[in-house]
């Protein structure tokens, strides 16, 4: 019998689609319209039209699912496992989210609609607006940001706006050293210098040390709280003073919101501005990198800022409102990623304010109760109270030749995604654990053990963590030579 | 509570663990102050089943293109979509996963990345094509601003007027505090970027012209025409084009010198969504790709020497180069992508360009049948794809009105963002018509 | 890891020969390692000019990316464009085929303020 190219069940490569299929194979049955087709020829000009495009698949239907499929099980999602990424709060996706965002009058209701056809989604837009206003203390919100990293750049230019507009843009923006990165590149993109500040030896910011930096040529601080080692910034009220009193403004990072729900609220900190991201806190899906959704919440003195249009109510009535000559204007085309706002939507009407609470409270215990569990084994290089994360270092590990990576590799191997490594900066090796609300004792406990018999591995037979992955779908992957020569297409 | 196993029971072993008899002796870092304002005052919590009902209603409240004819596209479009697509990207490891970090259990995004990249190469003729923008629009602005990091002297970018109005205001909001002016280019009684003009006003030092392709009016802009003005002058040349069906029958963009083309993937597969989520494709030329934005997968090999992906050159990203970086971007659209990639799958060789004929076809026989009113003619008299201008001497919103009380989305007016071309109505047909719905609106239009 | 006694040092990790008015730049064997495997490298055009102190290039890894700083001023007469396709010259051979540029000095009394291999040993000593 001849080699069977289509590989088994348990082959674990899987071809390109490209090297699927066969000529003449079809995966879709296109409508009829009840038209004759007519010979493009006689419509656009001959010189416009290209041939059919050579190289894309052709493929049947079949072909194509078993081929999806088999990559599905290549990836490794919450529904599989633990997954404990620092800053990234992999929460549970709730199922009934995904099934209400699919709903006929969401899904294909069209942006340039009359208003009055689709009351519907912008009723449910304007009270998630309120509903993330209430949360944040923050009342004016646009959901247009399509993700983190895009609200940031909102805030930063509403920011710049509102110094423009009081007669001096300033030139730079203080973040400290614990920052996200995305943090200096947002506010590249608004024209402001970057100037670093250190957090203290407890891991916060000093009120004196931002006094020290603070100036009338700053427009904001951007800072992240809980910080990005989880830990509360509990100076934050001098903080926000002193970068008030010299007409600053505070921008959060609300990466880290699920931390505070029911807890805290950024708007009694004294911020301004903050971004949240619904695909963390939220429970919308990460969807393997995207789409999530960022909103801005602000402080009344910056609504006319916000980007346009905004959704006004009169009455019973909802639309559109686009005179905003104060506005930034737009970022992003159409009204934000809706379909995203409809699952976070309904997460926030499921939990409710107990829930919420809930959700913050379990979070916090969660995290410190790793943070014991695990502090004899690892560094712990800030052996404070942490909020929903704690962050170790490798330090007690590299006497062994051992390495973060080689932990998170391992830990592959005990059937868990590792967690965020290598991040904050201000901790060399850092390994930042947040487990969220959404795991159980049991699974938080199993986590423990695997790490605690890591940590032993690491002293014993500290080859099973350098040669890990073994059980994976690959092995580690030789990422220089990804770089080195770059192959970022599929050729024949 | 479902979504959190942790019960009173379990919160209390572990806080016994932790050392703490409550969850305020963890919480002393934060200011009573705050602390005391902190109660949320939210609607009451849902069951499971009035979730569904509260929702369903509000669904209920809009009316939406795939149960009624719609006529709406100027940059999101009504396609047919194959079942197969939502079955699969509801498969949760694709949709619970994380960004790809961690390779090793990232495989299938990352191959279904590599191979969404290689399509879009395919689509655009361009050589390398990244994991996606947020949409078309910010695409675009990013384009704008890796043709200023590569055209370093200029200042200028010429961005016609026949771009989509809000993929404009987009790249201006990004540009506003940058070195950066854009310049819009008045378009021509044809509707096509008028190049007279640009020709005689551009100047020395342009960083790039930024065109749609086919155009916001639907029109086929002149793109060899284009690309010699560019190339003349140093610009770079930018092209966008919101209709990716298109491409499956029109010469792409790399075909005309392009050399950032940019689009919004969504008509490959994802939903309209009320605007969102979207697909922002990016591809440029090789000599390039070092100041491109947004991930990158690559291929390569494990320890065994067996052949697999990893995100790649990421030191032009915001988590290495900080405020260096090519952008501030730090996703992608993952799942849209993945959609897109399943799309084109499916459709195929054959079928992409079958789809893109259907389109043509059905819309010219809608162009036919709607200039052949008495009152209705072509705003502009050019090759369209699926997408058209009608002119009309009744009032656009009456008609508009009137079609909806008759069960039909009419097209977009455009007045509102052409205040010049208030007698116009932007129409979009795409195979989810049937002649049978042209010939309906042609019959309320013509009582 | 070795410092050639006939080479100059700065403290951002460069070292510096000099042939006659011609000054050859690369990077330490220190900073190849610190960087790890280089995978891009970014030299300025023969002709160019470069000015002590000031950005000239930059050298990639795979994690990393570290811009390159002149320690001396000058006009740019050679490039070693090997390196463009074989980067890992930087860390095979950081102090020979790893060379980057080499520049007509315009000032030669900037180097009186280049470190000698102890003096570059004892730093890395103490900031390393």
């Amino acid at each position: 019998m001849a080699e069977n190219n289509d590989p088994s069940i348990l082959s674990i490569t899987e071809p390109t689609i490209f090297e699927r299929g066969s000529k003449g194979r079809d995966g879709v049955a296109l409508p009829s319209t009840g038209i004759e087709q007519v010979d493009v020829n006689t419509l656009l000009p001959v010189d416009m039209i290209r041939d059919e495009i050579d190289g894309l698949p052709e493929v049947s239907e079949v072909e194509t699912v078993r081929h999806y499929t088999r990559l599905s099980q290549l990836n490794y999602g919450v529904d599989n496992g633990f997954y404990p990424l620092g800053s990234c709060t992999m929460k549970y996706n709730p199922k009934v989210n995904e099934d209400v965002a699919r709903y006929p009058g969401f899904s294909g209701a069209h942006p340039y609609q009359p208003v009055e056809s689709v009351q519907g989604n912008l009723s449910l837009m304007y009270e998630l607006e309120s509903l993330l206003g209430e949360i944040t203390a923050l009342p004016h919100v646009t959901l247009q940001p399509a993700a983190g990293a895009h609200g940031e750049m909102v805030g930063m230019m509403m920011i710049r706006a509102y110094h423009e507009d009081h007669g001096n843009p300033r030139t730079k923006v203080l973040i400290p050293d614990t920052a996200h990165g995305t943090n200096p590149a947002s506010s590249a993109l608004c024209g402001y210098k970057v100037v670093p500040i250190a957090s203290n030896d407890k891991g916060i910011l000093d009120a004196a040390e931002v006094e020290r930096v603070m100036d009338e040529e700053v427009a904001a601080l951007m800072l992240t709280n809980p910080n990005t080692l989880g830990l509360f910034e509990e100076n934050i009220l001098e903080i926000a003073k002193v970068v008030h009193d010299k007409g600053g403004l505070i921008y959060c990072d609300g990466a880290n919101m699920n931390a505070l729900m029911g807890i805290a609220k950024p708007g009694d900190m004294g911020v301004d501005v903050l971004h949240l991201n619904l695909h963390k806190t939220f429970s919308t899906p990460h969807g393997g990198g995207g789409p999530g959704a960022g909103p801005v919440c602000v402080t009344e003195t910056l609504a006319p800022y916000l980007p346009a249009p905004v959704i006004v109510k009169s009455g019973d009535k909802y639309s559109f409102n686009d005179d905003r000559p104060k506005s930034i204007g737009r970022v992003k085309a159409f009204y934000g990623n809706f379909g995203i706002l409809v699952r976070a939507y309904a997460y926030i009407r499921t939990m409710s304010a107990e829930g919420l609470k809930r959700v913050s409270e379990t979070a916090l215990i969660n995290a410190n109760y790793i943070k014991e569990r695990l502090k004899e084994y690892y560094d712990l290089p800030y052996d404070l109270p942490c909020m929903h994360e704690c962050v170790f270092s490798d330090k007690k590990l590299t006497p062994y030749g051992i390495k973060t990576l080689d932990v998170a590799k391992r830990l592959i191997d005990y059937g868990f995604h590792p967690p965020t490594i290598y991040f904050p900066l201000v901790v060399n090796g850092a390994i930042m654990i947040e487990p969220t609300e959404t795991e159980s004792r049991q699974t938080i406990d199993w986590f423990c053990d695997a790490m605690i018999n890591i940590a032993k591995e690491a002293e014993r037979e500290p080859e099973l963590l350098k040669e890990a992955p073994t059980k994976a779908a690959c092995r580690r992957l030789d990422e220089v030579k990804a770089a080195r020569e770059p192959k970022l297409r599929w050729q024949p | 509570m479902r979504y959190i196993p942790a019960t009173d029971n379990d919160l209390k072993m572990m806080m016994e663990r932790i050392g703490v008899s409550s969850i305020d002796e963890l919480l002393t870092a934060i200011p009573s102050e705050i602390k005391d304002n902190s109660a949320l005052k939210l609607p009451p919590a849902l069951d499971e089943l009035a979730l569904k009902r509260h929702l369903r209603t509000l669904s209920n409240m809009n009316l939406e293109g795939t149960t009624m004819p719609s006529f709406l596209g100027a940059g999101t479009y009504n396609h047919f979509i194959p079942s197969a697509i939502d079955h699969l990207i509801s498969r949760s490891e694709f949709y619970t996963a994380y960004t790809p970090y961690q390779p090793e259990i990232s495989q299938g995004t990352l191959q279904a990345i590599f191979e969404f990249q290689t399509m879009i190469c395919l689509l655009t003729g361009m050589d390398v094509a990244n994991a996606s923008m947020y949409d078309g629009a910010s695409a675009l602005a990013e384009a704008v601003l890796m043709a200023k990091r590569i055209n370093k002297k200029g200042q200028k970018v010429y961005l016609s007027k026949t771009v989509h109005p809000e993929y404009r205001a987009v790249v201006k909001t990004y540009t506003n505090d940058l070195d950066i002016d854009v310049i819009e280019v008045p378009y021509d009684e044809v509707g096509k970027t008028d190049l007279k003009w640009l020709a005689e006003n551009i100047d020395e030092h342009p960083v790039a012209i930024a065109v749609q392709y086919p155009n916001f009016f639907g029109v086929m802009e002149d793109m060899a025409a284009i690309s010699k003005i560019a190339s003349d002058k140093g610009a770079l040349f930018v092209s966008a084009t919101t209709e990716p069906i298109a491409l499956g029958l029109i010469k792409p963009p790399a075909h005309y010198g392009v050399d950032i083309a940019v689009g919004e993937g969504q008509s490959l597969g994802n939903a309209v969504n009320f605007g969102g989520p979207h697909l922002g494709l990016f591809a440029t030329k090789k000599e390039y790709l070092r100041n491109m934005p947004g991930r990158l997968v690559g291929e390569t090999v494990d320890l065994d020497g067996k052949k697999g992906y990893v995100l790649t050159l990421s030191t032009r990203e915001q988590h290495i180069r900080r405020e260096k970086a090519t952008s501030n971007i730090c996703s992608n659209q993952s799942l849209c992508a993945l959609t897109a990639g399943i799309y084109l799958s499916l459709l195929g060789k054959r079928g992409l360009r079958s789809l893109a004929s259907i389109n043509l076809s059905l819309a010219e026989y809608a162009k036919n049948k709607l200039t052949s009113l008495p009152g209705f003619s072509l705003t502009f008299n050019a090759p369209t794809f699926n997408e058209f201008v009608i002119k009309t001497d009744k009032p656009v919103e009456e008609i508009n009105k009137k079609l909806l009380n008759k069960g039909i989305l009419s097209g977009l007016p455009l007045g509102k963002f052409y205040p010049e071309l208030n007698d116009s109505i932007l129409f979009c047909v795409t195979e989810m018509l049937q002649n049978t719905d042209i010939d309906k609106l042609v019959e309320v239009l013509n009582g | 890891m070795g410092f050639p006694v006939e080479l100059k040092y700065t403290s951002e990790h460069e070292w510096i020969r000099i042939e006659g008015d011609i000054a050859y730049i690369g990077v330490t064997d220190y900073a190849q390692e610190a960087l790890g495997d280089v995978v891009f490298l970014e030299i300025p055009e023969v002709g160019s000019e470069i000015e002590k102190g000031e950005t000239f290039g930059v050298v990639e890894s795979v994690k990393a990316v570290s811009d390159l700083y002149a320690p001396l001023s000058g006009e740019v007469t050679k490039a070693n464009e090997v390196l463009v396709d074989t980067p890992e010259l930087i860390n095979e051979h950081p102090y020979d085929d790893g060379w980057m540029i080499a520049i007509k000095m315009s000032d030669t009394e900037e180097l009186k303020e280049l470190m000698n291999a102890d003096d570059y040993e004892t730093y890395i000593e103490e900031n390393g």
